[in-house]
Order: structure tokens, then C-alpha cells, then sequence
């Protein structure tokens, strides 16, 4: 019955979101303008009702419903709760569900609570929500029923790969897909006021939050990604320019530059076709990352939930949505004004320009994963990897990361480099000294050096704008600037150390045998079998310390085997300190062959500061908190004051 | 494309305004592409048509001697099989190896990755159709080759020139096309 | 031979018995080099070559058998003293450019390095046009 409830609420969404649609777009018309008064009831309706569904999918997952198909093929009575709840999205049917349900409960907060917009832009977004909601709602009805029954029954559910049961894991698509959800809201934004012509503060600070809230999501949930990437897959990487991986960067790349160039626009009231083309770029951008994803057509290490015949009609919506959207602009983007004007040397500026280097990166990263497909298009096959990616977006980064020294210290409009470059003394010393300190401790590869001294300098640069200011009194939003611009000192210096200082270890050892990696000792003490609610494993103890008179811990690394569906997995054991991470994995048995004895392979590896990597993604994760908090404030205060002025003027009696 | 700056309010000249829409289209017909012709996850050996490299295998198994690259330029056509115990479609593949044999192809065998026991038991039980069996329990040779999983089957003509790569198992289907490219690489 | 896999077989009971691949037993797939020097240099090539069997994955990053393999065979090849590149050419000649995660600047590739020079052309044309006029204006 749930499911049916379920299948029934997502059809009346659908059925809504084509009212909204239709209603929105003739109430821009004379006729039809008292239509427009049930767009935003529709709206918000039509996202309780997907919430609704979604619920459902939920209640079938944790009950383990195993007659409806989703759950038979993706889920176990056996798995725990949290994951079986976590299964709802771990596939694709129930990632579409939640896409749509984000999205429709995003459309209707919009439709609830934003006044600032004229009613003719709010119609046109609120029409062009519902458009892209239809076309996602349809692709569930149609191609994805996530609610299918199953005849007969089966006995038991298929399980889920072991891989996802995570409880990190659990958590990242959605994450991502709240991100990418914002993003679409943000597109609809700039839809409406194409449509209508309104680009300027008042529609840049309607959009921003939105803008905002998903560029959170997605800074967590790649942070998170590729943590966990780091401690799942056993070998100490934490980024391997993957496709998939890259499909979660580019809507980053694309969101960081639409938040500043939206700052510019509300608070400047300049860059406006730009922002608008951003706008557009950073949900083509999802709905790629969304395309690459499922319909497999690159290799990829993360690809789980692969169907080329899904695929298609992705790029379908991909191809109507943006197709549509890049063609409205070319009509309309013609008679938007330029905005207002700034000098080359200006806070704008510093902006314009970390906006076209992250655009350029952006298109380093889009090519460099699309360039597999074009080759094979031409009959060859090449593979395209970090030693493209690194030293390519480098090209971009290292002036961007430049300029973001200089550029929150800039005035707006027009300023001098004479008024900053005193300030800028200590960062540029800084630099320079960790240029020597780096040489001195004996060297480091080109680009973790460059990564080094510019984080050096653009850590204490990146605190600047607060010099001199009562620091009671700055604004949340300035506060989330620069803890997001440190934030990305932090990240930086933690991936040039991980990559410049690492230390591999690979060892057969028996057990009470010793080894040394890095500062630690790290003794074998045994390997005994231990059980897990769906899986076995063998476990490592070790016993570490680290120098000569560190306080021994243990740390009991696992390989596991699931059966449900069968693989192995090496479950890593990590030991974080101030000043870096130890990484352990039990591998197997060494090969007897060649070793007598029972060894057993251990790999480790002391990454001296590695866990800033992820440290830092948070801290620019919390500035854009702040920014969004601070921005909400600001808008709560702006409304109530609005409102008392109302009341007061209807008191007045005018 | 700067020189018309006069009027007050500048605007991007047309053709930019239409250019993201055309970048759009040419991406969209690459995806389309790529959707279309699923992708080919197998990796071919860059080597066919070119001589076998030189390696020399030591036997696997006391009743068959090891494997050679110079045993192969002996004038006949060869098939060269990357084969393991451990592989279940190779056990697919041993009635059509079976077969080939029994029809005078002389087949050598590469045995990766692989126990004394463990290939007697599966060389026991699915027939041993290999004139040699070199043991290349590095998978050295296999890197050599080019091969890039298991089975694999090289079809050799009698110089020595790798004229075929078959990925994967040979079913039945394949038996006659093999016989082909034997014939051929006989000429 | 015994392995990982079996004995975990053995204690998982309900895991598999099919034909699992075993792990590389190839001398240096799961060894590092004694020359700190060279199994750096040998470390950098293998971050930069795909394992075949996995879906992408470096050979450094993977515990496919080919991938054990192909590390043995990087390293064993540094270890006689030849140079990273050679070694990846040899590759190149047998798997093709696939192998390698650097492309190879080919009458295929060039466009990888073209990009970036156009993007930074398109860039600096963009900024020029932004601030040019307005001292025109």
C-alpha cells in the first residue's frame, strides 16, 4: 500500500509541476495574470508531495518491503538500519526521488518566502523551476519507477555493494545533490529574470543564498568524497582525477565563480550577462556530473549506478535545459546591460579575473574528462590523468591564488596597488621564507612547493581584511571570507605536504616483527579473524609509536569479505595526529612462494599533514555558513522592517 | 574586436552571445556519440602485426617442455594461449582449444600466475591440448605481450609475427574464424 | 600456494569459492625498492600508469593481479637503471597510449595542449575587452 501511496503522490507532483509550469507562463500574459495567484500555492504543494513520496520509498527501505523491485535489487534484511535507510539513495531510482524531492521542497520555500523579486520575474522562475522539475519528475514515471512491484516475491533482497556501506558514503550523494538541487535553483533564478530582463541586485540578491547554500553542499560533499576515497580504497590516495570525481568538481568550479560574481551583481550591480552565463554553467555543470555518472560512458573507479539507456534521457533534459537556456540568453543577453563600470585595478577586477581562471579550469577539467570520449570517437584510446590534470589547472590556479591574496583588500571600483602593497609585505616575506624553509628541509617537487609558499602567504594574506577593524562589529558575511580564503591556505598546504612529504612503507612482516615508517615503530602484534553483522574479516593489531618514547596505540586495520553481494575490501586504520595521519592496511598473506613463514603484507604510509586536506575544505565549507547565515540575517531584518513600515503606513491609513 | 566603442551602453558583439550555445551543441553531440557506441573496454595489444617479443618461459609442468619465443618463428602457424587455472572462461575455452588441436594446430600454452597442482588438476580435468606450456608466474610475459587479461589467444605465423589478438574466451563461434587466420598467417 | 582469499573462504564460509584471481607473485609488485632514490622515481611512473583490469585506477592505487605485475615490472626495470620514460614508451608499444595517464603529445592529443593556451588566449581577450573600453568610453 506505502508503495502504491508513494507512486500516486509522485504522479499528482508531476501533474502539478505541469500546472505550475502553465500557470506561471500565462500569467506573464494579460490575459491569463490571474493565473499567476496559484503559482506559489502549486508550488508548495507540489514539494510536500514529493516529500511525501520520498517518505514512502523511505518507510519500504527500512522495512525491507522486498516485494517492491528497488529494494529487492538494492537491499538486505540483514544490513543494518542506517544503511538500509541509506539505500533509498544509494541507487539510481532513489537518487532521482530525492533530486526531485529537494528540488520541488527548494521550488516551494521560494515560492513561500521570496517577496523581494516583481511578481512577473518570480512567475518566470517559479515556471522554469517547474519545467526542469517535469522533466525530472517524468524521467522517474516513465524510465524509473522507483516504486515497482516485484512477482513473486523474493526470498531475499540482493544486498548492497559492500563498497557504499559506509556510513561516510551513506551521506555523500545526497550531499552533492542538495548542492546541485541549489544549483538548479539558482538556474531558474537567472531564467526569470532573463525572461523578464530584471538582472540586477535585487534578483543577484534573491539568487545568492541559493547560490550559497548549494556551493556548502558541494564543498562538504566533495571534502567528504574524497576522504572517503582516501581511507576506502586502501592505497592512500584522496584525488584521482576521475571522471566521476571531476563531475563533482565541475559544478564546484563553476558554483565558486557564480557566488562571486553574484556578490559583484548585488552589491556592485555589475557583471550581469556574466553572472547569468554562470548561472546557466553551474547547473549544466550538475546535470553533467549527473549524466557522467549514470550513464557510464567513461571508466571510472566510483561508477555504481551505471545505464546507458538512463543516460539518454539525461542528456534529453541536459540537452532541452540548457539547449533552451543558452538559446534565451543568446536572444535576450543582447538587451541586458552592461551594468555598472570598475577599473582594472578594483575589488571587482580581482573578482572578474578569479572568475575567468576558474572558468578556465573549469574547462582544463570538463576536456581532460571528455578527451577519452572524443579520442575514441576518432578510433583511438588514450587515457588522461593526473599528470595532464596537475600541472594544466595549476596553469590557472597559481595566478587565481595570486590575485586572492590581493583581491579581498582591494576597494571597489577603483583602488591603487600603492595602498595595498604594504599591507601585502609580510605575506610576500612569508612566501619567500617558505620558499628557503621547503629548500632546507631538502626540496620538494615543483608544483607541492608552489602550493607550499603560496599557502604560506596566502594564509596570513587571507586574514587581512579583518587588520584594523573592531573585530566584534564585522559582519558575518566578511568573517565567511576569509575563514572560506584561509580555508583554502589550509587545504593547499595539507595537499602540496601529503604530496611533497609522504612516506610509502610496504612490508611483509610476522607477527612480532617491528618496522619503522617515518617518525613511528610499528609492530605486528597479530592477525586474528573477527565478524562483522553481514561481513568477516581478518584484523591486523598494530601496535604503534611514534618516536622514540610516544605512547604506544593500537590500531587494528581490516580485509574484510562481504557476501552479500561477495568482494573483499581492505578496511584501512588511520591515526591522526597534529602534524599528520598514519595509514595502515592489511593486504594479504604474503605470497608464500617467495617468503617462508607466515608474513602478512602490511602497507603504511605517514602523510605529514594530509588531514588538512579535508580540515581546510571544511573551514571553507563554515565560511560560506557564515556568508549564508549573515546574508539571512540581513534579509530577515530587511523583511521585518519592511513589514513594520507596512503596518505602520496601514495604521496611518494611507 | 574592440574597436567599436562608441555607443555609451557597449555590448558583447552577437556571434559571443550565440557562442556558448554552439560550444553547447558540439558537446551534447560528442555525449550523444559516446552514448551510442558503447564504450570498448577491451585494450587491444598494440603489437599485432609486429614480431613476438623475445622471451623464454620455463616449463610448467614436467610432461611438456617450456616456451620460447624463437620455438615460434619455426615456418608454421602458431596459436599462442594466455590461460590460467585459476580463470573460469579458459575452462569455457578448453573444448574449443580441444577442438583446434585435434585439428592439427600446434597451440602453446602461457600459463599465468599459476601452481604446479592447481594447472595439473585444470589441464586433468578440461584436457591439455598445448604442444608447450611455458609458466610465466610473474606475468612478465604477459606484459610483454601486450595481453592485458586472461585468456588471451595469439594467432603467430611462421616468422614469428603476431597476426591476430583474441580477447577473452574462444566459443565455439570462433573456432572456424581462428582455422581463417591460421590459414592466413600460413601464406 | 595459500592466499588472503581462500583463508578468508575458509572463515567466511559463505564467501566464494570461484575462481578469485591471486595475487600478484611477482618479486617486486608488493616490495619496494632498497634505494629510497629509485623507488621514488619508480613511484612517480607507476601514479602515472593505468592498471588494465581496473576501472580506473592507477597501478599504484590498485590490488589487481596485472596491476601487482605491471608494478613489479616498473620496478624491477628502475632497479636495472633505465630511465621512467623508456619504460612507459615500452609500454606505449605494447598497450598503446591507454596505458599511460600523461598523454603523449600525439597527432591525437595535441588538442589536450592547445586548450590551454586558447583558454588563456580567450581569457586575456576577455579582460582586455573589459577594461580597454572603458578608457575608450
Amino acid at each position: 500500500m506505502i508503495a502504491e501511496l508513494g507512486l500516486a503522490a509522485l504522479w499528482l507532483a508531476a501533474a502539478l509541476a505541469a500546472l505550475q509550469l502553465v500557470a506561471g507562463v500565462l500569467g506573464l500574459t494579460v490575459r491569463g495574470a490571474s493565473l499567476g495567484d496559484a503559482v506559489r500555492p502549486v508550488a508548495i504543494v507540489q514539494g510536500l508531495l514529493a516529500l511525501l513520496a520520498f517518505a514512502c520509498l523511505v518507510y519500504v527501505f527500512a522495512v525491507t518491503d522486498l516485494s517492491v523491485k528497488l529494494v529487492a535489487l538494492n537491499s538486505h534484511s540483514m544490513k543494518p538500519l542506517i544503511y538500509k535507510i541509506a539505500g533509498t539513495w544509494g541507487n539510481h531510482e532513489g537518487s532521482m526521488l530525492l533530486w526531485v524531492t529537494v528540488m520541488g521542497l527548494g521550488g516551494g520555500f521560494v515560492a513561500l518566502v521570496e517577496r523581494r523579486l516583481p511578481e512577473r520575474t518570480m512567475l518566470a522562475t517559479l515556471a522554469g523551476q517547474a519545467f526542469v522539475s517535469l522533466g525530472f519528475y517524468g524521467f522517474l514515471l516513465i524510465a524509473s519507477n522507483p516504486f515497482e512491484r516485484l512477482s513473486p516475491v523474493p526470498a531475499e533482497g540482493n544486498g548492497l555493494n559492500p563498497l557504499l556501506q559506509d556510513l561516510g558514503l551513506a551521506f555523500h550523494p545526497p550531499t552533492l545533490y542538495l548542492g546541485y538541487v541549489g544549483l538548479s535553483i539558482a538556474f531558474s533564478f537567472a531564467i526569470g529574470a532573463l525572461v523578464t530582463r530584471e538582472v540586477g541586485p535585487a534578483f543577484a540578491r534573491a539568487m545568492r543564498p541559493w547560490v550559497l547554500g548549494a556551493w556548502i553542499f558541494l564543498t562538504i560533499g566533495i571534502t567528504a568524497g574524497s576522504y572517503w576515497a582516501y581511507y576506502e580504497l586502501g592505497w592512500g590516495g584522496w584525488w584521482f582525477w576521475d571522471p566521476v570525481e571531476n563531475a563533482s568538481l565541475m559544478p564546484w568550479l563553476a558554483a565558486t565563480a557564480l557566488l562571486h560574481s553574484v556578490s559583484v551583481l548585488a552589491s556592485r550591480d555589475a557583471l550581469r550577462a556574466w553572472t547569468i552565463m554562470l548561472g546557466v554553467i553551474a547547473f549544466s555543470m550538475s546535470m553533467i556530473g549527473t549524466f557522467l555518472v549514470r550513464s557510464g560512458i567513461l571508466t571510472s573507479v566510483h561508477a555504481f549506478a551505471v545505464d546507458p539507456q538512463r543516460g539518454t534521457f539525461i542528456l534529453v533534459l541536459l540537452a532541452i535545459y540548457i539547449g533552451g537556456a543558452l538559446a534565451l540568453f543568446g536572444l535576450r543577453a543582447g538587451t541586458v546591460a552592461e551594468g555598472e563600470r570598475f577599473a582594472p585595478v578594483s575589488r571587482e577586477a580581482a573578482l572578474v579575473f578569479n572568475n575567468v581562471m576558474l572558468c578556465a579550469i573549469l574547462g582544463i577539467v570538463l576536456f581532460g574528462t571528455l578527451y577519452p570520449l572524443l579520442a575514441e570517437a576518432m578510433g583511438a584510446k588514450v587515457s588522461v590523468g593526473p599528470p595532464y590534470f596537475n600541472p594544466m589547472s595549476a596553469l590557472f590556479a597559481v595566478p587565481m591564488l595570486v590575485v586572492l591574496m590581493v583581491g579581498p583588500l582591494l576597494r571597489w571600483r577603483r583602488d591603487t596597488f600603492a595602498r595595498v602593497g604594504r599591507l601585502l609585505v609580510i605575506p610576500a616575506m612569508l612566501v619567500i621564507a617558505a620558499g628557503i624553509l621547503v629548500v632546507v628541509i631538502g626540496g620538494a617537487p615543483l608544483l607541492p612547493f608552489i602550493g607550499l609558499v603560496l599557502a604560506a602567504g596566502l594564509a596570513w594574506a587571507s586574514v587581512l581584511p579583518l587588520k584594523g577593524r573592531n573585530l566584534r562589529r564585522v559582519p558575518l558575511p566578511v568573517w565567511g571570507m576569509v575563514i572560506a580564503h584561509f580555508g583554502i591556505a589550509v587545504s593547499l598546504f595539507g595537499m602540496s605536504s601529503e604530496s611533497a612529504f609522504s612516506i610509502e612503507k610496504l612490508v611483509a612482516l610476522r607477527a612480532g616483527e617491528v618496522t619503522q615508517v617515518g617518525p613511528w615503530d610499528v609492530k605486528l602484534d597479530s592477525v586474528e579473524p573477527v565478524a562483522g553483522p553481514n561481513w568477516t574479516a581478518l584484523e591486523a593489531r598494530l601496535l604503534v609509536r611514534y618516536g622514540d618514547d610516544g605512547k604506544v596505540t593500537q590500531m587494528l586495520p581490516q580485509a574484510r569479505g562481504f557476501w552479500a553481494p561477495p568482494q573483499q575490501t581492505s578496511e584501512s586504520a588511520l591515526l591522526t595526529r597534529w602534524n599528520g595521519q598514519l595509514y595502515t592496511v592489511l593486504g594479504g598473506e604474503a605470497p608464500a612462494a617467495r617468503q617462508a613463514g607466515d608474513r602478512w603484507q602490511l602497507r603504511l604510509w605517514w602523510k605529514p599533514f594530509a588531514p588538512l586536506i579535508w580540515g581546510g575544505g571544511l573551514l571553507i565549507a563554515l565560511g560560506g555558513v557564515l556568508a549564508l547565515l549573515g546574508r539571512a540575517a540581513a534579509d530577515l531584518k530587511r523583511i521585518s522592517v519592511k513589514d513594520k513600515i507596512a503596518s505602520r503606513r496601514e495604521r496611518q491609513g494611507r | 574586436m574592440s574597436a567599436q566603442a562608441s555607443p555609451p551602453p557597449p555590448k558583447a558583439p552577437g556571434y559571443m552571445l550565440w557562442l556558448p550555445l554552439g560550444l553547447f551543441i558540439v558537446f551534447a553531440g560528442l555525449l550523444l556519440v559516446g552514448l551510442l557506441r558503447p564504450a570498448d573496454r577491451t585494450v587491444t595489444s598494440a603489437l599485432v602485426g609486429k614480431a613476438m617479443p623475445q622471451f623464454a618461459l620455463p616449463p610448467a609442468l614436467p610432461d611438456r617442455p617450456g616456451l620460447r619465443s624463437s620455438a615460434l618463428a619455426d615456418g608454421k602457424p602458431h596459436l599462442v594461449n594466455i590461460f590460467a587455472s585459476w580463470c573460469i572462461p579458459c575452462r569455457v575455452e578448453a573444448p574449443q582449444l580441444g577442438a583446434l588441436a585435434k585439428a592439427g594446430v600446434s597451440i602453446e600454452g602461457i600459463s599465468v600466475r599459476d601452481t604446479r597442482a592447481d594447472l595439473q588438476a585444470f589441464l586433468a580435468q578440461n584436457g591439455n591440448p598445448f604442444q608447450r606450456i611455458g609458466a610465466d608466474d610473474d606475468g612478465q610475459v604477459q606484459l610483454a605481450l601486450g595481453s592485458s587479461g586472461v585468456p588471451e589467444t595469439y594467432v603467430v605465423d611462421g616468422e614469428g609475427v603476431i597476426v591476430y589478438q583474441h580477447i577473452g574466451e574462444i566459443r565455439p563461434e570462433h573456432v572456424d574464424m581462428l582455422l581463417g587466420k591460421l590459414k592466413e598467417a600460413q601464406q | 600456494m595459500k592466499r588472503l582469499l581462500l583463508l578468508s573462504v575458509a572463515i567466511a564460509l559463505a564467501a566464494p569459492a570461484l575462481a578469485q584471481e591471486a595475487q600478484s607473485t611477482a618479486p617486486y609488485a608488493y616490495r619496494q625498492l632498497a634505494d629510497a632514490a629509485q623507488e621514488a622515481r619508480a613511484q612517480r611512473l607507476m601514479e602515472t600508469l593505468r592498471c588494465l583490469q581496473c576501472q580506473g585506477q592507477s597501478i599504484a592505487d590498485s590490488d589487481a593481479p596485472i596491476a601487482g605485475a605491471m608494478r613489479s615490472l616498473v620496478r624491477e626495470r628502475i632497479a636495472r637503471g633505465e630511465q621512467p620514460e623508456a619504460i612507459r614508451q615500452w609500454l606505449i608499444e605494447r598497450y598503446g597510449d591507454y596505458v599511460s595517464y600523461a598523454p603523449q603529445l600525439t597527432g591525437l592529443t595535441w588538442p589536450l595542449f592547445a586548450l590551454p593556451v586558447v583558454l588563456a588566449l580567450v581569457a586575456f581577450l576577455l579582460l582586455r575587452r573589459r577594461f580597454t573600453r572603458r578608457k575608450s568610453a
